[in-house]
């Protein structure tokens, strides 16, 4: 304070402020449209969702009707179908993230512990480029993959699961695999390669050093993982749609309400359930300190 | 070495397998687009190019294509403003509240796109249809800059940080006004940033699909809504085929070009 007025009475402080208040002022102007994009357009449209749960549709028209209630939320929560629908999607979620785990560990273990740094580089970009391949086509191609007259059938003479809840998940652990393999290599990328030595020096084999060492280092990791594979399966219809036969999943729900029946308030009210379980599992996953590693 | 070699073969092997899991599938969908049957019978009877001619034809699927490219014109050009202005204010200022904004940038690619897409759904019928705003593809637009903000962003504000404040400084103390410095400091070291966040926005936004069904009108369809629209017609399983070819190379070769212009991990989606 004292330093600011010793400044001013040189006539200095003056400028200073006016440099102050124009940093504020450029500020304000570089905020000013992403902010209004994001919290208005986005969080906006997020409060516009769960305030529509509590709205109703006429059962005439088919139109919205603006009276607050909480039938919706009470359907969605008692409905036995729902419940059936939200425990199948979960389980599908916990399943696909399990697999991709399975999958992912091996996978990250050697890009970063035994290829080469160039031979490693080269990897991440092979195991991320297949992300940006269109999600759609992806899906498109394991319906190609098991089809009954399709390569698996024919490799395998016959003996394929075919469309249903197995190819779900398949496809699912197929389409999410990137998203587990990248948090698991940053993961091992932090195990110092000393610990394995080490590890071994005590007397510790392979398997030992993994379940007592590795593990329990890199499961943050593992675990921020999971964010995105447990995310992305409750959000998924699409996929589901495409090679699960007559399986619904949650997201399949909510498209029908909104879509095929028309009832957005009801779909609004269905849509609070993987928002719900999302934020929990976030909750869950924050103990592990998994967030940190996203 | 520290691993024993029968696990570093065993890992081998599966980073192996992993990798044809990754690849097996994709690698089926081009070569299916130069199948000569019109099912997914495997083997394929022969290879021709047919179908490319056929889908070249294809007054749909050509519109569709349009559609989809204009789309994710649009959303990478708002995106390129937005991004851009909310990476310079995170980077360059300190104000209350700042770490909340790389999350409110995250949120809408973190969310699933079913809870992204209904919500703007909602938010489009309250707020834009008493403006005479339908649903098309300006809603498209809205809906994919949302989520595509973040890759920008995540660019830009790395290449930020890593150039620091000095260069700038000393363009101010050489003399240069603020806009000089701008245009003959910041944007010549921003350049190859904005390159690969556009053309990972435009990657993304291209093949899109969840929250486009949302926000879209059934008039107009972009490439993944048509190609999911027509999936479960045989009639056009070739011409599908064939648009899922170039989707995949239209989506991976952005990826590739913006791993060259940005080395600071360009490719992440998170």
């Amino acid at each position: 304070m004292a330093a600011d007025q010793g400044l001013t009475q040189n006539g200095r402080g003056a400028v200073s402020a006016f440099f102050a208040t124009k940093r504020k002022t450029r500020l304000g102007l570089l905020l000013s449209a992403p902010m209004l994009w994001l919290v208005v357009a986005y969080l906006g449209s997020l409060v516009v969702l769960l305030v529509s749960a509590l709205w109703t549709t006429d059962t005439f028209t088919g139109n919205v009707v603006h009276t607050y209630t909480t039938d919706n939320l009470h359907t969605v929560f008692t409905e036995s179908l729902y419940r059936t629908v939200a425990f199948r999607t979960i389980l599908v979620a916990l399943l696909v993230t399990v697999i991709d785990a399975v999958i992912a560990f091996p996978m990250a273990f050697y890009m970063s512990k035994v290829a080469s740094r160039r031979t490693s580089r080269i990897l991440v970009v092979a195991v991320l480029t297949p992300l940006w391949a269109s999600y759609l086509v992806k899906a498109y191609a394991w319906r190609t993959l098991l089809a009954p007259d399709g390569p698996l059938s024919w490799v395998t003479n016959g003996h394929t699961p075919g469309y249903g809840l197995t190819a779900t998940v398949i496809t699912l652990a197929y389409l999410w695999l990137p998203y587990m393999v990248i948090p698991i290599y940053a993961g091992f990328e932090r195990v110092p390669r000393s610990l394995f030595e080490a590890s071994s020096d005590l007397g510790a084999g392979s398997g030992r050093t993994i379940r007592s060492v590795i593990l329990p280092m890199v499961f943050p990791a593992i675990a921020a993982g999971s964010i995105f594979t447990f995310s992305l399966t409750l959000g998924d219809y699409i996929a589901v749609g495409i090679v699960g036969g007559k399986t619904q999943m949650l997201a399949n729900v909510i498209y029908g309400q909104l879509v095929t029946a028309n009832n957005q308030p009801l779909a609004a009210a269905l849509s609070i359930i993987p928002l719900i379980a999302i934020v929990l599992y976030l909750l869950l996953m924050r103990r592990t300190g998994a967030l940190e590693n996203v | 070495m520290d691993l024993s070699p029968r696990l570093r073969w065993t890992l081998r092997i599966l980073m192996v397998l992993g990798l044809g899991f990754l690849y097996v599938p994709l690698i089926l969908v081009v070569l299916n687009a130069f199948n000569r049957s019109r099912t997914f019978s495997f083997p394929p009877s022969g290879l021709t190019l047919r179908w490319w001619h056929a889908a070249a034809q294809s007054d749909a699927a050509r519109t569709a294509l349009w559609t989809s490219v204009k789309a994710g014109l649009g959303a990478t050009a708002i995106a390129l403003v937005l991004g851009t202005m909310a990476a310079f204010a995170v980077q360059r200022y300190h104000f209350f509240g700042r770490t909340t904004i790389s999350f409110l940038v995250i949120l809408p690619i973190a969310l699933p796109g079913i809870v992204t897409g209904i919500a703007l759904n909602a938010a489009f019928r309250t707020a834009l249809d008493p403006l005479g705003i339908g649903f098309g593809l300006t809603t498209v637009i809205i809906g994919h800059a949302t989520f595509c903000i973040v890759l920008v962003y995540n660019n830009v504000q790395a290449r930020l940080r890593r150039m620091g404040g000095s260069l700038e400084e000393a363009s101010a103390d050489l003399g240069a006004t603020g806009f000089q410095t701008f245009r003959l400091v910041t944007f010549p070291v921003l350049r190859g940033a904005l390159v690969a966040g556009a053309l990972l926005a435009f990657g993304l936004s291209f093949d899109e699909i969840v929250v486009t069904t949302f926000t879209s009108s059934p008039s107009v369809q972009t490439l993944p809504l048509w190609i999911f629209g027509n999936l479960f017609r045989p009639t056009q399983a070739p011409v599908v085929n064939v648009a899922a070819a170039v989707l995949i190379v239209v989506a991976v070769l952005p990826v590739w070009l913006a791993q060259r212009l940005a080395d600071d991990s360009a490719t992440s989606r998170f």
